[in-house]
């Protein structure tokens, strides 16, 4: 059943706002894993969707149903605190095996062992790279 | 008026979600080390995720919303399973 039609302006405009606001923050956090240059920057671009977007998509799902239902429909907030509360627990755990991976790739190389420059690029880090 | 808002926001936030999608399978495909590859698919099941619960408000079922809560769970699981799989060669020690 599609509810729109039933549902009054400002709950509507609030959606829509939530809604536009969400998606496009994803979308900016998603150019920033395409454009940025290596892994180590790469890896904060996607956390803006992973937070500030679902925040605000799952807002504006809790408006529209909480409106539509007229009774308050809150469990979207299950999902905003597992996003809030995987989402570190995931990266830090990757760009640990990613450190381990180029430190390993380092003293294979022969180079000074220490530690890996965040911003350095290392070898398979080229644009058209093979995979490591 | 403003309900007709609504259902063109709806469709456009469908779209840049849809764009999102694209660049975590762009990063998928494009690597370059396997790292990568894994933030990729991590972006792409939370966008996914996001993607569901738009479409969950489209449709009006209370279905999505599980749909989207079981994928925000594998997401993560998998992420980490790879990541511990990157560290180690293998997921449980």
């Amino acid at each position: 059943m599609n509810g729109i039609q039933h549902l009054p302006p400002w709950a509507a405009v609030l959606t829509a706002v939530f809604l536009l606001t969400g998606a496009a923050v994803t979308l900016i956090g998603s150019l920033g894993l395409l454009r940025l240059g290596t892994f180590y920057e790469r890896v904060h671009a996607p956390t803006l969707g992973t937070t500030l977007g679902t925040v605000f998509i799952a807002a504006a799902s809790m408006v529209y149903f909480s409106v539509l239902q007229t009774r308050p429909v809150l469990h979207e907030i299950l999902i905003i605190v597992l996003g809030i509360v995987t989402t570190p627990i995931a990266l830090t755990v990757l760009v640990g095996a990613a450190h381990f991976r180029d430190t390993a790739e380092r003293a294979q190389l022969g180079k000074p062992a220490g530690r890996v420059q965040p911003h350095a690029r290392v070898p398979g880090d080229a644009p058209t790279g093979k995979a490591g | 008026m403003s309900q007709l808002m609504l259902t063109y926001s709806l469709l456009v936030a469908q779209v840049l979600l849809g764009l999102a999608i694209g660049c975590g399978a762009l990063r998928i495909f494009l690597g370059p080390r396997v790292q990568d590859r894994v933030l990729g698919f991590d972006t792409l099941s939370v966008n996914a995720m996001l993607l569901l619960l738009t479409v969950g408000i489209r449709t009006g079922e209370a279905l999505y919303f599980e749909a989207a809560l079981a994928m925000a769970l594998f997401g993560f699981v998998g992420t980490a399973a790879l990541a511990k799989f990157l560290l180690r060669g293998e997921v449980i020690e």
